[in-house]
């Protein structure tokens, strides 16, 4: 009981701390690092009360997909470059200690919540979880959202679905004066369009339009 | 304060959505901070949902967390492009400088 307290209170510190800095940091690159940081700190959270399968899936979809997304459009942005720069790039190596601050952090949090929680299980499971233990969390989840809520299920695999495609369409653009390999145009190029015979005058030459 | 219940956290819930919400308004620099504050929103419902989901012992709020995480991944791809193509326009994601609606 008292490590799940102990736990709990230094996970929620962790993430409390890190989403103030997520909002105050002045680098946009520090703020993607503590949402990071949050997100991680928060399935060790889940993974602490019972809910497994929803930590791995945060961990899954928020840090590896979205926080990594955010991180992508903020180094294409460039946001340095902006004409009042806000973040100074001089220093570049200025990322390396906070990030490296927080990868310390985070493999921490996971070195304790993974091992304790594969090693001793009865160490950080709260005590009054009511969910029946005979079957795993994720057993249990998937029993009920394949058939309770299979409608629900596949609408979100449409919105899923929509998103993909509206963001492909919203950033793609056509450019200007790429050359391009239509495989169409040669395979149906036909032999009159090709080569013509002319009937060449002695001492005049031909004049070819092109 | 050693027995950790509902109520903790709920408390942590509220706390991180109130800081979502406090980084909405407070934000001066670029739109993407303000996405993140509302990855930060929906990341507090979340530990609601799973938290009354495991004390009430039903699964429900499981799986509707699933359907959150859906919504937020596809919220966050779809602002994010709506980001880089203002910004391919406009040449600044700075929360200042976007007034041509004159707001």
């Amino acid at each position: 009981m008292i490590a799940h307290a102990i736990f709990f209170y230094v996970f929620s510190v962790i993430a409390v701390v890190s989403a103030i800095m997520v909002t105050v940091s002045k680098n946009t690159v520090h703020s993607v690092f503590f949402l990071i940081l949050d997100f991680i700190s928060i399935s060790c959270l889940f993974i602490m009360i019972g809910a497994e399968f929803l930590g791995m899936i945060m961990l899954i979809v928020y840090v590896g997909a979205v926080a990594v997304l955010f991180l992508f459009v903020v180094m294409m942005l460039n946001v340095a470059q902006q004409k009042n720069q806000w973040f100074v790039s001089k220093d570049s190596s200025g990322h390396i200690p906070i990030g490296l601050l927080i990868s310390v952090i985070i493999f921490f949090e996971l070195i304790i919540v993974i091992g304790g929680w594969k090693y001793k299980p009865d160490l950080l499971n709260s005590a009054k979880s009511t969910i029946e233990t005979e079957i795993s969390n994720t057993h249990s989840l998937g029993q009920i959202l394949y058939t309770d809520y299979i409608h629900v299920f596949q609408i979100s695999g449409m919105i899923l679905l929509i998103a993909m495609i509206g963001a492909i369409v919203l950033t793609f653009r056509q450019r200007e004066g790429v050359k391009k390999q239509s495989y169409l145009k040669q395979i149906s190029r036909e032999r009159v369009e090709g080569v013509e015979v002319l009937e060449v005058a002695s001492n005049k030459g031909v004049k070819i339009d092109d | 304060m050693i027995d950790i219940g509902l109520g903790h956290y709920l408390t942590l819930g509220a706390v991180i959505f109130s800081i979502g919400i406090i980084g909405i308004f407070l934000n001066r620099k670029n739109i993407i901070v303000i996405l993140m504050s509302i990855e930060l929103i929906l990341l507090a419902v979340n530990i609601n949902l799973v938290s009354f989901s495991i004390y009430l012992g039903d699964l429900s709020g499981q799986v509707f967390t699933l359907f959150i995480l859906t919504v937020a991944a596809a919220e966050a791809a779809i602002g994010l492009a709506i980001i880089v193509v203002y910004f391919r326009n406009s040449g600044t994601i700075r929360v200042e400088e976007i007034d041509k609606l004159k707001g």
